[in-house]
């Protein structure tokens, strides 16, 4: 795709897309991240996380979903390198992310690219490659951190809100507030289970996590991960070859 | 304190090399590992969601009584059939705290 224009260059006669429009058109998705940064500081409250930790991982971690599991799993009392490596394959997809928009990104700087990459989430992925994908002049740079800045400064605000909401409201770690948790996860995926191997994958780690429940440190949950990797992998070779 | 301050680092220190690592490498990731990871938000969190939901008190709660289960079952079918994720999300929480407080 050619729309991808360089921060340097003359854009031409229609001026590309930039900073401010990267963070309006993040807009809609500010408006849905906010309850999921309350209900996170609240969540990190009732776990036990001090108000500065909390913030502080919004800061460093920025990955909404991975530290929803973090709290959730720290207040059912994991060790440290459980949330870790739970951590790691929860954040896994944005592998995946970082390679589709690889292209638009090859003539940004590496240094500006390293600070790029720090900011990338769902939201801010997929405003980014929506706008690079209709075709529309964008200064690729500019867009993404205006998206990204929106989307920074969004989570950490409401992050704070659900700290304050957390240490005020007596009996909310009572609410059932880690439902929103289970909510989201399903949300995003059932429109993934758009072929057959997906389906097994699903199946198949379901059905181990079950089984594996009562092991310590939540190792059934990289058990069940696992097996609905291979599971989903094996699934599509075996339908590669039939067709 | 200590063991707070690792937790944070180590959850951040798995997840921005993730973020970045192609985008400074050569951008390029071998075949088997893009299939596998084809697989891996599918895997992880249904492997989280399952028994949240149907592990009440250490009990398996596979009935119409479980809000989670009845939340979770409407949050699937509203994004199944509209494909909008924050409707969703919201129905489901409607419905699970509905159920709540009705059971």
């Amino acid at each position: 795709m050619d729309n991808t224009v360089s921060d340097s260059a003359n854009p031409g006669t229609v001026p590309a897309a930039g900073f401010w429009q990267g963070a309006r058109d993040t807009l809609p998705m500010l408006v849905g991240a906010a309850p999921f940064g309350v209900i996170f500081g609240t969540l990190a409250s009732t776990a036990g996380l001090q108000p500065w930790a909390t913030m502080l991982m919004s800061i460093l971690v920025y990955g909404g979903s991975s530290q929803f599991v973090g709290v959730t799993l720290l207040a059912a009392g994991a060790s440290i390198p459980v949330i870790v490596a739970t951590t790691l394959i929860v954040n896994l997809r944005h592998a995946l992310y970082s390679a589709t928009l690889m292209p638009h990104v090859q003539r940004i700087a590496k240094p500006m690219r390293a600070f790029m990459a720090w900011f990338l989430t769902d939201e801010t992925f997929a405003i980014v490659y929506h706008k690079i994908d209709s075709g529309e002049p964008v200064r690729v740079a500019s867009y993404y951190m205006g998206s990204a800045s929106a989307m920074y400064g969004n989570w950490l605000f409401w992050t704070a809100v659900g700290i304050a909401i957390g240490h005020s409201v007596p009996g909310i770690a009572g609410w059932g507030l880690e439902f929103a948790m289970v909510a989201t996860f399903v949300g995003i995926v059932v429109p993934l289970l758009k072929s057959r191997s997906q389906v097994a994958a699903a199946l198949s780690a379901g059905a181990v996590a079950m089984l594996a429940n009562g092991l310590p440190y939540k190792l059934g949950l990289m058990a069940a991960a696992f097996t609905g990797i291979a599971v989903g992998m094996a699934v599509a070779s075996v339908e590669g070859k039939r067709a | 304190m200590i063991s707070t301050l690792l937790l944070i680092v180590g959850m951040a220190a798995v997840t921005y090399p993730v973020r970045v690592g192609l985008w400074l490498g050569k951008g390029h990731i071998p075949h088997r590992l893009k299939q596998a990871l084809a697989y891996v938000p599918t895997a992880v969190l249904t492997a989280i969601v399952v028994p949240t939901v149907l592990i009440q008190h250490d009990h398996l709660a596979l009935d119409w009584r479980n809000a989670q289960l009845i939340g979770a079952l409407v949050t699937g079918l509203i994004v199944w059939r509209t494909r909008h994720l924050l409707w969703g999300i919201g129905g489901g929480l409607v419905v699970f705290g509905l159920w709540q407080w009705l059971f």
